[in-house]
């Protein structure tokens, strides 16, 4: 799960930050992006079972896939929305293209990124579970099949909790004190 | 005379909008001295702006060339360093952090460019908020933020495009005095852009008034009055009104274009006000 999710983070973020700046790309594989992200990432599990076997890779791609849309979305859309006086002002400070978007666009769309990347999480979650209720490996999905086969409703509400309690602890943790972070250094904090 | 600092030769510009094509500058010749303070003021969308992008190499001329130093402009450099109108600070950085941002694209080592951000800082008097993010500043403050920024890159030639437009009249006369002091310890060439007559007056050494659509140079007036010039001034004041009023024609004519067919300004005449009537009821 954490490897999926560090991987879509690692391609997403740079795949977003092309996406918006060169338009050719954006016009070809923008809407490959968008489309895909319609279809539900655990549909691409059968094909996952073929390339990769029944293992752990088979998951780790769906989750790539679920969380690696959303956050290639999100930081393509924060880069488009990045006021374009400040690629001037970088521009007459003598900016290589490199440092413009390591140094402009790349914090620039800090905000947006971080909503990209609790997106992509929540999706990463969500293929995550689908795909071991599906297909038997070791976890949560896995303990909520058990309960069900053991009439054990008491043992999938259980999970339930413990997965909706990981979801806010993950967001109240990670997501909650970066953002806070960004909203006090960007002044948005009414 | 010395070769200028900065030359523009005929330069044509023309846009393309959804009302047809707008030629927004035509054969523009101008030259700026080293170390000269030259203000380009004209009415809105006479291209005064679109000169300045030019310059910095933001946007292409159609026609003619900018010579910098003789040589060919062909794209933005931090020879030619700009303050925009509102600054265009990067509101993820602190204010010595903006001000090193050049700096560290020009790859000056991390203890020089804090040294060199901070006495730059120094010089637009706060060294008290180097550490503030951009949303801690007021509007004044940031604009000398932006400025610090411009200066830090030791330019050829510092451009500014309406810097003080967005603020308060208190706040701008503060900056009236900052930059004036400034230009007169750096002797830094600067070009600037408003449409404040009166600021025009105040600022510079020589006031190019352009004309609107096309842009084109109409009439240069020399500034000869002692510095530190201040904007309330009776010497400023003067020299302003003379100049607005060759404005004038120009100002009209935006009105006829931007307004509705039907209306006209209002003649100036007698007063019609309480105060014309004083001494009626004796």
């Amino acid at each position: 799960m954490l490897i999926g999710f560090a991987v879509s983070l690692v391609i997403g973020i740079p795949l977003g930050l092309v996406l918006a700046r060169v338009r050719w790309l954006d016009e070809t594989l923008g809407s490959l992006v968008l489309g895909l992200q319609t279809l539900p990432s655990i549909c691409w599990l059968p094909l996952a079972l073929l390339w990769f076997g029944l293992n752990d890779g088979a998951i780790i791609f769906v989750v790539v896939i679920g969380a690696l849309l959303a956050i290639t979305v999100s930081v393509r859309d924060g880069v488009k929305n990045v006021p374009p006086v400040y690629l001037r002002a970088a521009r007459t400070m003598g900016a290589s293209p490199l440092a413009i978007y390591t140094e402009v666009l790349l914090p620039a769309s800090l905000p947006s990124m971080i909503t990209g990347a609790k997106l992509g999480w929540s999706f990463a979650w969500r293929s995550l579970m689908a795909g071991e209720l599906l297909f038997v490996s070791v976890g949560l999905g896995h303990q909520m099949m058990m309960g069900r086969e053991l009439a054990d409703m008491s043992q999938v509400i259980a999970v339930m909790i413990v997965i909706v309690g990981l979801g806010l602890i993950t967001d109240y943790l990670i997501f909650g004190s970066l953002e806070q972070r960004v909203r006090e250094r960007w002044g948005l904090n009414a | 005379m010395a070769e200028p600092r900065l030359s523009l030769r005929g330069v044509s510009k023309r846009f393309y909008g959804r009302s047809g094509e707008v030629l927004a500058l035509e054969d523009v010749r101008l030259d700026v001295r080293q170390g000269e303070f030259l203000i380009l003021v004209g009415p809105s969308g006479c291209g005064k702006s679109t000169i300045l992008n030019i310059v910095a190499g933001l946007e292409r001329a159609d026609a003619g060339e900018v010579l910098e130093n003789g040589k060919p402009v062909s794209g933005p450099g931090r020879d030619r360093s700009v303050v925009f109108q509102d600054g265009a600070l990067f509101p993820w950085l602190t204010a010595q952090k903006n001000v090193e941002f050049g700096l560290k694209q020009m790859g000056v080592g991390r203890r020089e460019r804090a040294e060199r951000a901070r006495s730059y800082l120094r010089l637009v008097h706060l060294s008290r908020f180097a550490d503030s993010y951009l949303h801690e500043l007021s509007g004044g403050m940031r604009q000398r933020v932006a400025l610090a920024r411009a200066l830090a890159l030791e330019p050829q030639v510092l451009l500014m495009d309406e810097p003080f437009g967005a603020l308060d009249s208190q706040t701008k006369q503060g900056l009236y005095g900052v930059i004036q002091e400034i230009w007169t310890k750096t002797g830094q060439t600067i070009v600037f852009v408003t449409h404040d007559v009166r600021e025009a007056v105040c600022l510079g050494d020589r006031v190019v008034v352009l004309s609107s659509r096309p842009g084109r140079v109409k009439a240069e007036y020399p500034i000869t009055l002692a510095r530190p010039r201040h904007v309330e001034g009776v010497d400023v004041a003067r020299k302003a009104q003379q100049i607005a009023h060759a404005l004038r024609d120009d100002l009209a004519r935006e009105q006829q274009e931007e307004y509705d067919l039907d209306w006209q300004p209002a003649e100036s005449g007698v007063l019609r006000s309480a105060d014309s009537v004083m001494g009626d009821y004796i």
